[in-house]
């Protein structure tokens, strides 16, 4: 069943993401960590649907929100990011997907691992923690291309300002701020010794990105005594081959 | 009713008019896995078919290897809207796998390591329309794409291919797979986009 949501609110998070906020009629609300299918359609009737995650919690009273990130060579998110005013209608189908989810009812420590625009439903997992007054220790950690590359910044930094039980580590891969202790390159044993959870607190590990990201990620966080069980994933793009 | 997205001209391509509805055309080789990927050293790897109590034909991977392969090329369609035509594999046909099997049974669950599970009716396995495939675009099926060996049933949506494959075991009745169970449509025939549960 295709719903249709009215943009009500933009937002650009980098020079090439924006968030879109749509008011969507009874919206059956949805888990943090959920995806939306978005149609557009051109006045031919020819019509392209791409999947996005929410990035807000539960519960947000009909509101929907998606962060876009512009792709080159993309169909839809030019059109996203660039074209789509305020007061234009979408048609959306879902929630859909249920396992890369996080539940208020969880209380086990939790890992977050964001490469990128990969934080988008790890950011819903966030919110929804903090609206439901959740004291599940959560830690994220979030790869990012350079300072100007992070979504929600402020947001986050007034999260962890206020909740001692939240903590962000940021990782650069290409520019890094000039006061940072550690050269940008991509996140390796040691980033996750010092900003993950031991492995022995058993956290479920929630970790979104590019393949190659997800792909060492996750390797990285086995190596270093997590359960494979408790490792969830959520991967976008291609493997970087390219025909 | 469709709404008009005011401003959207879309990229049509005359490549579409060859694509299940709803589905882009890609040429690159996107990956999706609901947890890690598993790296299943060769010497370790065994496939087996089972009836749910019994063993009923075990290979481990030089003689599966040694069974007669066959090359092939189909179009891939995943739920996730991506579609890759032309594809080049080698594996085993299930027609092969199955020959000796004597059973009853209507449907199969395919078992992955990593614990992922499908299922699908035991005759979409069958008449050469499925394979357990080893080789991809002429090299070793790489991990993250399923390797060692991974189960392809290209009529159906992707998530049906189980990456990692490790054995099937023959049902007398229907049991949801893992995404059969959070929210994806139980058969996922891409040309009557049977994406959810809910869809016909």
């Amino acid at each position: 069943m295709w719903r249709i949501g009215t943009v009500v609110a933009l937002h650009d998070e980098t020079p090439t993401a924006r968030t879109i906020t749509l008011e969507v009629p009874h919206w059956p609300s949805h888990i943090a960590g959920q995806h939306v299918d978005v149609r557009v359609t051109a006045p031919d009737g020819y019509s392209a649907v791409r999947s996005y995650s929410i990035a807000s919690p539960p519960n947000s009273h009909g509101r929907v929100e998606i962060t876009v990130e512009r792709l080159p060579n993309g169909e839809v998110s030019p059109y996203l990011t660039q074209e789509v005013a305020a007061g234009d209608r979408l048609e959306l189908r879902g929630p859909i997907g249920g396992w890369f989810v996080w539940r208020t009812q969880q209380t086990e420590p939790v890992q977050l691992i964001a490469g990128g625009s990969g934080v988008v439903p790890l950011m819903a997992m966030i919110r929804s923690r903090a609206a439901a007054h959740s004291t599940a220790p959560f830690r994220l950690l979030y790869s990012v291309r350079e300072p100007q590359a992070i979504f929600y910044r402020d947001e986050l930094q007034a999260l962890i300002d206020k909740d001692h039980s939240l903590s962000i580590t940021y990782a650069y891969t290409r520019v890094a701020p000039s006061d940072w202790p550690r050269p940008p390159g991509r996140i390796d044993a040691s980033v996750i010794a010092s900003a993950a959870w031991p492995s022995n607190f058993a956290p479920t590990c929630y970790v979104c990105g590019p393949t190659s990201f997800v792909e060492s990620a996750t390797d990285l966080l086995s190596a270093s005594g997590n359960d494979r069980d408790k490792i969830r994933t959520e991967r976008f793009g291609s493997t970087g081959e390219r025909k | 009713m469709d709404i008009i997205s005011r401003g959207f001209s879309g990229r049509r391509s005359p490549e579409n008019a060859k694509l299940p509805p709803g589905q882009y055309l890609t040429t690159d080789f996107p990956v999706l896995s609901a947890g890690p990927t598993p790296h299943v050293p060769l010497d370790r790897w065994e496939f087996t078919i089972d009836d749910g109590t019994h063993v009923l034909r075990r290979w481990d991977w030089k003689s599966f290897r040694d069974l007669p392969s066959e090359t092939f090329t189909v179009d891939l369609h995943c739920v996730t809207r991506w579609s890759k035509l032309g594809t080049s594999w080698e594996g085993v046909s299930l027609d092969t796998i199955l020959m000796d099997v004597q059973t009853d049974a209507s449907y199969a669950l395919a078992r992955s390591y990593g614990d992922y599970t499908t299922n699908l009716p035991l005759n979409d396995l069958r008449n050469k329309q499925a394979w357990i495939a080893f080789r991809f675009d002429g090299k070793d099926l790489a991990p993250e794409h399923g390797g060692p060996a991974r189960l392809l049933v290209p009529h159906l949506y992707l998530w049906k291919s189980a990456k990692w494959v490790r054995g099937i075991t023959l049902m007398p009745h229907d049991k949801p797979g893992f995404w059969e169970g959070l929210g994806y449509h139980n058969y996922g025939d891409p040309w009557r986009e049977q994406r959810y549960s809910g869809d016909k």
